[in-house]
């Protein structure tokens, strides 16, 4: 059966200059560059966002719905996610970039944040469970999840069991809005307002065959600028009623934010893949059986680095945080609110291990692709130049292998190639000259 | 084509930085001939297990594997001090690693114990001053 894949993270192919950068990278080694340009393996893409920060060129973009696309709903729901507001600067509070969103046009905000906080509730119940499989890892980012289910099946127990809070921000702010006004499910659009591509693909795609809550993904980059118009001529904000989320939400955008959001047990947080590959080569070895929570995030700087932000992560990080000192003072926004019932928000299934490496269904093919694969290595330089359009000489050893490139492919084995043909013309020539001369 | 997967690994002595980097790469082959992921994990932590040994007790060593499409045999290799009491030593919970070690998370007196309890086959010589050889087999059905 062929499976549908749909990834937000995808090559401007006009832009593509074919330089290579960004193969390398790749944590899942899912790009090579091919006739010139760059192809991602959709089976293999994980939606880190990393090669969109890598490319030089800006051919790697992340596809999110267009801002029109509310208009498609009678009401409006935005769900900003808690790094947008580390976007604007000192001057711009959490209050007006909320009342920014309902002057933008929507109906209703239901803060991430908020959901946030839910889901540290959910988790502290959760992790009180004595039978659970530690460290429990963090499931709240989605790059972080399809990595373990290509590349660490061993951890897909250890993953917690929860929804992310964009999920439950959606399920909750739906029901609310169908509660309190009245209207009706189908007339209500919800919008997460995001700063990752990841989140797109788990809306658009999601793990498994579950359905998201979300009806459409913006982009932080998108609304940015319509808002900063609206709050640059906005007025006084004081008399609309909010109910803001506390501290804990809103730091959940920082790195370390979740983890030290749950008030006990040993937790580390850890941001970036290629740091988040090293902890968990880690964890399958057992030597983090000690720690009680992980939190991993694919992008540098957690969310606040995610590649559908606009300000650069140090400074964002340096916004939120005099947000969170705001807040903190405030002892109305101090409480946690306690949710009713926090087992609604568990998984109802579990994700499953997606062997994608694997080389042949029958084991035998495999290893023998395996040997094969280890004499062709052998056979080039192993300079792991990428001019191949392939990560290393042994990833050209695999797509040969896998019917997907040929030896050729490596300048060298190309210029042996060429030579032995030269030489072999060159025979020919002279043995021709050979006979003119001797008629 | 061979259908038997070799592989050669050299264990250096006292480099924790890169111990466990050879059941690392097991794994990965592992995953890729499609070995049940449950099995893969026995697989590593027995082989993980017998490296850090060869590190930490036996100086460094070497590390022989071979994969066919039944089983892996992994052959960890030492030629440090040996072990004077086997039955002693799998015992849980006996170490003779000095405080350094133990600070750094290592020489809880478990690793043999747990080798034995996720291969299927576990075979140890050892002789004192000579060295010590685990053979450990997993079998994949
Ligand atoms: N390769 C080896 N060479 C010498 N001694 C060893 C070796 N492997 C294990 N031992 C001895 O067996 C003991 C128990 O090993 P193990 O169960 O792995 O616990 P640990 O490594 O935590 O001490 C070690 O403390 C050591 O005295
Ligand atoms: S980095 Fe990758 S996507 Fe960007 S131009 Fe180079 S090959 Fe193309
Ligand atoms: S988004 Fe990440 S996983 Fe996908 S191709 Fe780019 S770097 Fe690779
Ligand atoms: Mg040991």
């Amino acid at each position: 059966m062929e499976q549908y894949y749909f990834h937000s993270v995808t090559l401007d192919t006009s832009k593509c200059k074919g330089c290579t950068n960004c193969i390398k990278y790749c944590p899942t080694e899912a790009i090579r560059v091919r006739n010139g340009k760059a192809v991602i393996i959709k089976e293999r893409c994980i939606d880190c966002g990393l090669c969109i920060r890598i490319c030089p060129y800006h051919a790697k973009k992340a596809v999110t719905d267009p801002l029109e696309s509310i208009k498609n709903y009678k009401f409006k729901i935005a769900l900003p996610a808690p790094t947008l507001y580390g976007q604007f600067g000192p001057d711009y509070t959490r209050e007006r970039i909320v009342s920014a969103l309902k002057q933008y046009g929507f109906d209703y905000v239901f803060e991430v944040a908020r959901a946030a906080e839910i889901v540290t509730n959910a988790t502290e119940y959760y992790m009180a469970n004595k039978e659970i499989k530690k460290p429990v890892i963090s499931s709240a980012c989605p790059a972080v999840v399809r990595f373990i289910q290509i590349r660490f099946p061993n951890l897909i127990d250890n993953l917690l069991r929860i929804e992310s809070p964009m999920e439950v921000a959606a399920a909750l702010s739906r029901q609310e809005v169908n509660e309190k006004y009245g209207i009706p499910l189908d007339e209500i659009g919800v919008f997460f307002i995001s700063p990752c591509a990841a989140k797109v693909t788990s809306v658009k795609a999601p793990y498994e065959n579950r359905k998201s809550n979300v009806d459409g993904v913006l982009s932080i980059k998108d609304i940015f600028l319509p808002l900063l118009g609206i709050m640059k001529k906005q007025g006084d904000i004081t008399s609309e009623p909010f109910s803001l989320s506390s501290a804990i939400g809103v730091s959940w955008a920082v790195t370390g934010g979740e983890s030290s959001a749950i008030k006990e047990g040993r937790r580390i947080a850890v941001h970036g893949i290629h740091s988040v590959n090293d902890i968990l080569e880690q964890a399958v070895k057992g030597n983090l059986d000690n720690i009680d929570f992980l939190e991993v995030l694919a992008c540098p700087e957690g969310c606040l680095g995610g590649p559908l932000v606009v300000e650069n992560p140090f400074i964002a990080k340096v916004n939120i945080n005099n947000e969170i000192a705001k807040i903190a003072k405030n002892q109305a926004h101090r409480v946690l609110p306690k949710h009713k019932d926090v087992k609604e928000f568990e998984w109802k299934s579990t994700v499953e291990y997606r062997p994608i490496m694997k080389l042949d269904d029958d084991m035998m093919k495999a290893l023998e692709k395996m040997n094969m694969i280890d004499v062709i290595t052998e056979g080039f330089l192993g300079l792991d130049c990428g001019a191949c359009g392939a990560p290393s000489c042994r990833a050209l050893a695999e797509d040969i292998v896998r019917g997907d490139a040929k030896e050729t492919d490596c300048i060298f084995k190309l210029r042996e190639k060429v030579n032995s043909i030269a030489h072999q013309l060159h025979q020919i020539e002279s043995a021709g000259s050979m006979s003119d001369d001797n008629k | 084509m061979s259908s038997v997967v070799v592989r050669d690994y050299i264990i250096p002595a006292n480099d924790f930085t890169i111990a466990g980097d050879a059941s690392s790469n097991v794994r990965k082959i592992l995953s890729q001939i499609g070995v049940a992921p449950d099995i893969v994990k026995r697989t590593s932590i027995a082989m993980y297990e017998a490296e850090i040994n060869a590190v930490i007790h036996g100086n460094g060593g070497q590390a022989h594997v071979e994969i066919d499409e039944n089983k892996i045999v992994i052959i960890i290799s030492d030629q440090g001090p040996g072990i004077a009491d086997l039955e002693l030593a799998m015992q849980e919970g006996y170490s003779t690693a000095p405080d350094s070690i133990r600070e750094m998370g290592f020489g809880a007196g478990m690793g043999l114990s747990n080798i034995k309890k996720n291969s299927d086959i576990l075979e140890i010589k050892t002789a004192v001053n000579e060295g010590t050889t685990v053979y450990i087999t997993v079998f994949f059905k």
